[in-house]
């Protein structure tokens, strides 16, 4: 079944605790290579049967109702999933 | 008459029960309400209370935001009825978009519960008649998700048009931006905080005071002003 990824990032502007946390976590362990860490979200939704332009519609609505909230996230890619990802 | 206020249990809800107490306590009659219903039975006012309701999945108060019985209390905000949200419950209001802003996890990641010392900022609305403005009073607070943020066009608004109702004294428990520890909307009927009045309601069971051990009672304004509130109106 076709799967649409929604992927919803902290805004750039505000404070990413668990990015922050991660990110001091990283550099103790070695990696300061890593000099930032944000932390967002992918949400998976299946669907059953074609993905229209009605279905890809109203996954981007509730991408930015329901699953973030704009306040604090933005919505960053509302997608079909490719099919090769899809079976692997 | 005798207020009633309705108490909205939802599936993760912790403090509902404590709600009704206090509102008992105050001298109201509290109504047990469910998330599931679309009947508010007829109630004065409302409280939203603590817990974790769905786990705090997605966000916290988010899904809550979405339950049945959140149409009605949408359209009792608009009408002016009496809306607290405590704890969860103001993160519900805030998905719900009756309060400004937004809530995320407290900036030194840790869950945190201390006896907390407020200024009540704005003494004009439904929960707050009962203070004076500028007045210091100790609420007990316990949340994870409690940094309070909003854009700076949003947070320039609510300063200027006094609809910050709370704001921390002392310690910045959780990082929220202008120490803001509560809101009110424009219209001073729908109030939000992360701190937890309920339970600052009966010597013994209250916060720490220099007084005696447990013996803060702060909280009891907050009822006993939206039950002025109701009765008044009702008069």
């Amino acid at each position: 079944m076709p799967t649409i990824v929604v992927d919803v990032m902290p805004k750039a502007e505000l404070l990413d605790p668990q990015g922050k946390a991660v990110t001091g976590s990283l550099a103790r362990l070695g990696h300061g290579t890593f000099q930032n860490v944000r932390i967002g979200k992918r949400i998976e939704l299946t669907v059953e049967g074609e993905v229209t332009e009605e279905v890809l519609a109203e996954a981007r609505q509730v991408a930015d109702e329901i699953l973030s909230n704009a306040v604090i996230e933005d919505v960053v890619g509302v997608e079909v999933l490719a099919e090769a990802e899809e079976q692997a | 008459m005798t207020a009633r206020i309705g108490v909205i249990t939802f599936p993760g809800s912790l403090d509902d029960r404590d709600a009704q107490r206090a509102i008992r306590l105050a001298g109201g009659e509290p109504v047990a309400l469910w998330h599931g219903s679309h009947d508010l039975d007829g109630v004065d006012a409302l409280v939203l209370p603590g817990g974790f309701s769905y786990g705090d999945y997605l966000r916290a108060g988010a899904i809550a935001a979405h339950a049945p019985i959140m149409a009605e209390v949408k359209d009792a905000a608009a009408k002016g009825m009496p809306i607290l949200g405590i704890c969860n419950g103001f993160q519900m209001l805030v998905e719900a978009h009756l309060l400004p802003g937004g809530l995320i996890r407290n900036a030194h990641q840790q869950f945190i519960r201390r006896d907390q010392r407020l200024r009540v900022e704005n003494a004009d609305t439904a929960w707050t008649s009962a203070f004076e403005a500028g007045q210091e009073i100790v609420i007990p607070l316990k949340n994870a998700d409690g940094g309070y943020i909003a854009d700076d066009e949003t947070l320039k608004r609510i300063e200027g048009e006094g609809q910050v109702a709370f704001r921390y004294l002392g310690v910045n428990p959780n990082g929220s931006l202008d120490d803001i520890a509560g809101l009110t909307n424009e219209r001073g009927n729908v109030v939000g905080l992360m701190p937890h009045p309920e339970h600052a309601v009966e010597p013994g069971f209250g916060p720490q005071t220099p007084a005696a051990m447990r013996s803060g009672v702060d909280g009891l304004g907050f009822f006993t002003s939206a039950i002025s509130a109701v009765v008044g109106a009702a008069a």
